[in-house]
C-alpha cells in the first residue's frame, strides 16, 4: 500500500466553544479515493476545513507527504498541492468561468494552460461557457467548475465536500463519471452523504460519529456491513447490490 | 412595465429644472458632479477595504484629512522652490497640483499600511473591535495633525489657473469643479482598469466575493489586504487633497465630516463596488447641491433620506455585485 500521502492523527478542533472534532484519525494512500461518511454534524466538513488550515486543531497532527501541515496557513497548504472544493462550491459568481480559473492558477504559465486542456477534456461544458459569469451556470455546471478549478495547478490531493448535494440524479451520474476520471490525475478525499455516490467512487471509507472516526477500511467492507450502514449512516435497509452498482 | 432605477433616476435629477433656471441648473450640476467625484475618491477606498477585507475602517476619514494636509505641505514646499502654483501656465499649475497629490498619496498609503499592520490586523474578523480600534486610530491621527500642523483652519493654496470661472454660452462654469470632474473620472477609469484588466484586480474582485476561497487557492490574502489597504488609503489621500482645493480650506476634523458621506455613498452604491461608489457619490453630490440651493437647511437631511429610500428599494445597494 505504501506510505500514506495524508495522515491525520488524533485531531481535536473547536469552533468557538464547541468541541467539534474529538479525535479524528485516518490516512489516505496513493492512488486512492477516501470517502468520509457519517451523519450530519459528525465532523466531516470540519475535518476538511481543518486539513485545509481554515480551522486550527487544538491537538493532534496532520502530515502531507511526511510534512506536518497543521500549523500552516491555508494559502501555504494550498501551495503544497492540496485543492479544496467546499460544500457551497466557493465560486466567484460575478467573475467569468475564465476568471475563476485564472484566480485558481498559482501561476499563469504554459503548464497551467496545458492543464486547462485536461480540464476541458473532463468537463467540456466549461469551455462552452468560458466567457459567461459563473453565477449564471446551472447547478451541475457550477459543481463541475468548482471541482475543475483546483485541477489547473499541480494538486496531488483534492478535498471535495458533498459534490452531489442538491443535484438532479442525472447530473449526479455525470458527476460520478467526471470524478471517476479525476482519479487518474489526483488523489481525492470525498465527503459524501449519498451512499450511492460514495460507494461508486470510494476506494476506502472512514466512518465518523460524534466528532470521532469510528471505522475505516476498504469500501467493499462497508458495502457488505449492513450494521455499520444502519448505525452510522442511518440507512434503514441495505440497497440491493445490483441497484447500488448500476451504471 | 416596471422601470429600472437606471431609467427613473436620471429623470428625478431633471426635476429640479421645474424650480431652477437652466443656467443655474447647469452650474449646480457641475458643482454636484465635482462634489460627487471627490466623494467617489474617498468612498471608493473605503468601499474596497470593506468589500475585500470586511473591515469597517472608520479611520478612513483621518487618512483623507492627512491627504489634505500632506498635499497642502507638499504644494507649499514645491511652490516655494518653483513658484509653479502662481505661474500663469495651466501645465505648470497642473504639474505642481499632481505632484502634491502624488506625494500625499504615497505618504498616506504608507500611513495606511502601518495602520493596517499595527492596529487593524489584530482585530480581523471582529467588526465590533474594528469600530472601537479604528475610532481610536481616527482620534490619534487627528491629534497628530493638530500637533504637526496646528489646531487652526488653514487656507489651502490653489494654483492660479484653477481659480475663477469660464463663461460658456452665458453659463458661469467654475474652472476647478470641471477639472475635478475630469481628474476624478480619470482616477475612476484607472482604478476600474486595474480591477478589471490585471491579475491583481481579478484576485481582489474574487476576494470581495469570497476571501476564504482566495486563500485556499494559494494566494497570500494578507499580502493582498496590505496592498488594498494601501491603495484605499492613497485614494482617500487624493480625495483629501482635491477636496481641500475644492473648499479652499483644511482643518484637523475634516475627515470625520467626510466619513459620514463616504458611508452613505458605499451603502447606496453597494459594498465593494467601484462603479457603485461612483454612481452613489454622483447621486449624493447632485442631490446635495440641488437641495442646498433650494432649501439650504435640508441639504444634509436629503442625503439621509436618499439612503433610506435606496435601502428600501435595493437593500444591497445599486451595484451589489462587487467591484
Amino acid at each position: 500500500m505504501g506510505d500514506p500521502v495524508l495522515k491525520v492523527e488524533e485531531i481535536h478542533t473547536f469552533i468557538g466553544k464547541h468541541h467539534i472534532l474529538q479525535g479524528v484519525s485516518f490516512a489516505v494512500f496513493p492512488g486512492k479515493v477516501a470517502v468520509l461518511l457519517g451523519r450530519n454534524g459528525a465532523g466531516k466538513t470540519t475535518t476538511l476545513r481543518t486539513i485545509m488550515g481554515l480551522l486550527s486543531p487544538s491537538q493532534g497532527t496532520i502530515a502531507f507527504k511526511n510534512r506536518t501541515i497543521h500549523h500552516l496557513k491555508p494559502f501555504e497548504i494550498a501551495r503544497l498541492g492540496i485543492g479544496f472544493v467546499p460544500e457551497d462550491r466557493g465560486l466567484f459568481n460575478y467573475l467569468t468561468v475564465e476568471e475563476n480559473f485564472r484566480v485558481a492558477m498559482l501561476k499563469e504559465d504554459r503548464t497551467s494552460r496545458q492543464k486547462l486542456e485536461t480540464v476541458f477534456a473532463i468537463f467540456p461544458d466549461l469551455k462552452v461557457f468560458w466567457k459567461a459569469k459563473a453565477g449564471i451556470l446551472s447547478g451541475g455546471q457550477k459543481q463541475m467548475l468548482a471541482i475543475a478549478r483546483p485541477l489547473v495547478n499541480n494538486n496531488e490531493l483534492l478535498l471535495i465536500d458533498e459534490p452531489s448535494k442538491g443535484l438532479a440524479p442525472i447530473v449526479v451520474e455525470h458527476l460520478i463519471a467526471a470524478i471517476g476520471k479525476l482519479k487518474e490525475h489526483t488523489m481525492i478525499i470525498l465527503v459524501e452523504q449519498n451512499f450511492y455516490v460514495a460507494s461508486h467512487l470510494g476506494d476506502d471509507f472512514c466512518l465518523f460519529d460524534d466528532g470521532r472516526t469510528v471505522n475505516q477500511g476498504p469500501m467493499e467492507e462497508l458495502v457488505r456491513n449492513e450494521e455499520w450502514q444502519k448505525k452510522y449512516l442511518g440507512i434503514a435497509k441495505t440497497i440491493p447490490e445490483e441497484i447500488r452498482r448500476a451504471p | 412595465m416596471r422601470l429600472s432605477w437606471k431609467t427613473w433616476l436620471p429623470i428625478i435629477f431633471l426635476l429640479p429644472l421645474i424650480l431652477i433656471s437652466p443656467k443655474t441648473y447647469i452650474t449646480l450640476t457641475i458643482s454636484g458632479l465635482a462634489m460627487g467625484m471627490l466623494l467617489f475618491l474617498v468612498s471608493s477606498g473605503f468601499s474596497l477595504i470593506f468589500g475585500f477585507m470586511s473591515i469597517l475602517n472608520l479611520a478612513h476619514g483621518s487618512l483623507f484629512a492627512w491627504g489634505a494636509y500632506v498635499g497642502f505641505s507638499a504644494f507649499s514646499v514645491i511652490n516655494k522652490w518653483t513658484a509653479w502654483g502662481g505661474a500663469n501656465s495651466l501645465f505648470l499649475n497642473m504639474l505642481i497640483f499632481l505632484l502634491a497629490l502624488l506625494i500625499a498619496a504615497l505618504v498616506v498609503a504608507f500611513l495606511g499600511v502601518i495602520t493596517e499592520r499595527l492596529v487593524i490586523r489584530p482585530v480581523y474578523g471582529s467588526h465590533l473591535f474594528q469600530i472601537f480600534i479604528t475610532v481610536g486610530a481616527m482620534i490619534v491621527m487627528e491629534e497628530l495633525i493638530r500637533i504637526i500642523w496646528g489646531p487652526d483652519d488653514a487656507v489651502m493654496p490653489v494654483p492660479t489657473n484653477f481659480i475663477g470661472s469660464w463663461d460658456l454660452f452665458d453659463v458661469v462654469v467654475a474652472k476647478y469643479p470641471l477639472m475635478a470632474i475630469a481628474l476624478g473620472f480619470i482616477f475612476y477609469l484607472v482604478t476600474y482598469a486595474i480591477l478589471k484588466k490585471t491579475r491583481l484586480g481579478m484576485i481582489v474582485r474574487a476576494g470581495v466575493e469570497n476571501p476564504e476561497m482566495v486563500q485556499v487557492m494559494g494566494h497570500n490574502i494578507y499580502r493582498y489586504f496590505t496592498r488594498v489597504f494601501a491603495a484605499g488609503s492613497a485614494l482617500a489621500a487624493i480625495g483629501g487633497g482635491m477636496w481641500a482645493t475644492f473648499v479652499k480650506s483644511i482643518h484637523p476634523a475634516m475627515g470625520g465630516e467626510v466619513i459620514v458621506f463616504a458611508l452613505i455613498v458605499v451603502i447606496i452604491g453597494g459594498l465593494g463596488s467601484m462603479t457603485g461608489s461612483v454612481v452613489g457619490a454622483l447621486i449624493l453630490g447632485l442631490s446635495y447641491n440641488y437641495v442646498a440651493y433650494l432649501i439650504p437647511k435640508a441639504a444634509l437631511g436629503i442625503t439621509m433620506l436618499l439612503l433610506v429610500i435606496i435601502l428600501l428599494i435595493r437593500p444591497t445597494g445599486l451595484f451589489p455585485e462587487g467591484t
